[in-house]
């Protein structure tokens, strides 16, 4: 690694610290955003005054708030976001404990997306306005109008309730049980890509378009170079940039789309944890989960400005 | 602005307006099923053959002369329920859309107008917004403010802000810059009415278009919200928790999500075509010929 990669890595590890602590004071700031007194409203109607008085001791309510941002933030910081109102486990175990079922989808999501809206998209920006174009547009305005639970309830209900080729419902451990894994994870990871496709056929398509019309590329074309020498060689690359941009977005929004995915299949995952908490007002849990998730983000954002800058030689400069 | 002047401008923008609709078919059709949807909701209680809510013997029963969509599990009847759910839907994509606008729009404008330290700060934060996955964080907030539409839908909207903040202060920064605002100010005017009478009338066109689609976003949150209980609840009728409802009875009764499912995915489909087509008719850099 050369001293000008460290710096930049290092400078943009730099620019992350305040990001991390606006999301850390969001996401305290959500118990702020219980009306009345939270210990009452999260020990539930029929609760005795003990009960409320020990949540309240135990949530540290009856410190002054910058004392329990502070005394939340230090436990986060060393690992530890505290324990279930209802179970008593942990959070962090909890959320870890269901994370990988949670990824499994989420990844198998993002790799059909690229794998089928990237050849959309170039199918589509390579006859603008003819048949194919028209036929990927409109299916792609479909896709990013779907709900996907509703996709997923169709997907069950014609490849396993019908055809009876894959689970209905549930998830196996990747590590132990791979083939399994990937055969429950397949219906919900197609339900989930669904938006991811269109989202990046239709990004990928008109930033094309815009590429292959620009001046260089009339350039080019006036220079005598094959149609498919001047897309591979010059306007893919020059896409790529808001390929990766895309794919971030994607990523962050399926990684949220996947909360009512993991209902339709009753997956295990941190989205049907982060309902049922928010359901039962168990909020340490639905901080963890909160947190688990927006840290990574923040890393796969990190990632993608790295990558940015080893792809364009113009970003790491500034 | 006299009065026959004014009249004259009404009649060009109608005009316009009949141009545009004739011209882009996609447009026309969206806005006319968006309108149908509209009376629909409003005269629900008067259309639908039985109310939402009424129970019967006859459960999960095919679609017949009698109940046009069939009844689900508690032998209500589907149609009417979705009527019913219309206006259910339609006031949860307005009011999350309108919530994120009165937090994002007063502090996008202020933000790129003050610029500054106000500027990094409101940016650094917005920034940090996006970074959270959007419907968890709105299950979330809907945690906190206590399970409802209404609650929901709030939440829906705080999670829509700072998308709206960030499109409106990079347009209020392009704006501030122009020669017209130098003008105003010298003039005279006051911060506030350079704001509200200069800069935000030009920099609005894409918050429109982009108002247009967060309200098919905000009708597919609506759904999923409902789907897992955050959102309408029980007896009400909604789209969300109606597919949530035929979800548990698919094994018997799977054309139960079907009626549901389409009526959620055509809305959308129009707020999002309706928004696609704002845009191509704003975009300065398409030609224009009227």
């Amino acid at each position: 690694m050369s001293m000008r990669t460290l710096l930049l890595v290092g400078s943009r590890l730099v620019q992350v610290v305040p990001v991390l602590v606006l999301a850390t004071l969001a996401i305290f700031g959500l118990l702020q955003l219980v009306p009345g007194d939270p210990a009452a409203v999260i020990a539930g109607e029929t609760a005795t005054a003990e009960r409320i008085a020990q949540i309240r001791q135990m949530l540290g309510l009856d410190l002054p708030v910058w004392q329990q941002y502070l005394h939340w933030l230090s436990g986060a910081v060393r690992g530890d976001l505290s324990t279930s109102l209802i179970t008593g486990v942990p959070v962090l175990e909890e959320v870890l404990r269901r994370l990988p079922n949670t990824l499994l989808i989420v990844f198998m999501a993002l790799a059909l997306s690229v794998a089928i809206g990237v050849p959309l998209g170039i199918l589509a920006a390579t006859n603008v306005d003819g048949r194919i174009d028209r036929l990927v547009t409109s299916t792609a305005s479909l896709g990013v109008a779907v709900p996907n639970f509703w996709m997923g309830m169709i997907l069950v209900g014609f490849f396993a309730l019908g055809l009876g080729w894959f689970p209905t419902t549930g998830a196996a451990s990747l590590t132990q049980e791979p083939l399994r894994a990937l055969h429950h994870a397949t219906l919900p990871a197609c339900a989930l890509a669904l938006s991811g496709i269109a989202e990046i056929t239709r990004q990928l398509r008109s930033a094309l378009i815009d590429v292959l019309s620009s001046q260089y590329v009339r350039t080019l074309h006036a220079k005598g170079l094959p149609q498919s020498k001047i897309l591979w060689r010059h306007g893919l690359k020059n896409v790529s940039l808001t390929l990766l941009t895309v794919v971030g977005l994607v990523f962050n929004r399926t990684l949220g789309a996947t909360v009512a995915i993991e209902a339709v299949f009753a997956i295990p995952g941190t989205g049907s944890l982060v309902v049922a908490s928010a359901t039962n007002k168990d909020f340490p849990v639905v901080q963890g989960v909160v947190f688990v998730l927006v840290l990574i983000v923040i890393a796969c954002n990190l990632l993608i400005d790295l990558l940015y800058a080893a792809l364009d030689p113009r970003m790491s400069r500034r | 602005m006299s009065a026959t002047v004014q009249q004259a401008s009404r009649r060009k923008r109608r005009s316009r307006l009949r141009t545009w609709l004739a011209g882009d078919r996609r447009a026309a059709i969206s806005l006319s099923f968006l309108l149908l949807l509209g009376s629909l909701s409003l005269l629900a209680g008067v259309i639908a053959p039985y109310s939402p809510v009424a129970q019967s013997m006859d459960i999960l029963a095919p679609p017949s002369a009698a109940h046009w969509l069939g009844t689900d599990d508690l032998g209500r009847d589907v149609f009417s329920r979705l009527l019913h759910g219309g206006p259910m839907t339609l006031y949860a994509s307005f009011l999350a859309v309108s919530v994120g606008l009165a937090i994002g729009l007063p502090i996008g404008v202020l933000a790129g107008y003050l610029g500054g330290w106000v500027d990094t700060g409101v940016g650094r934060i917005i920034d940090t917004m996006l970074s959270f996955p959007s419907i968890v964080l709105a299950i979330a907030v809907t945690g906190a403010l206590g399970i409802g539409l209404t609650n929901s839908m709030i939440a829906v909207g705080i999670v829509f802000s700072p998308g709206i903040a960030r499109l409106i202060r990079v347009q209020t920064m392009i704006v501030k810059g122009d020669l017209f605002v130098d003008a105003a100010r010298t003039f005279g005017s006051s911060t506030w009415r350079v704001i509200f009478r200069h800069i935000l009338p030009n920099a609005i066109q894409p918050v429109i278009v982009q108002v247009t689609l967060l309200l098919a976003t905000a009708l597919l949150a609506e759904a999923s919200l409902s789907f897992l209980g955050l959102g309408v609840q029980p007896p009400q009728p909604s789209w969300g928790q109606m597919l949530a409802r035929a979800y548990t009875y698919m094994e018997i009764a799977p054309e139960q999500m079907y009626a549901p499912g389409l009526a959620i995915l055509f809305t959308a489909l129009a707020f999002n075509a309706l928004g696609e087509s704002l845009r191509a008719l704003l975009d300065p850099t398409r030609s224009r010929n009227d």
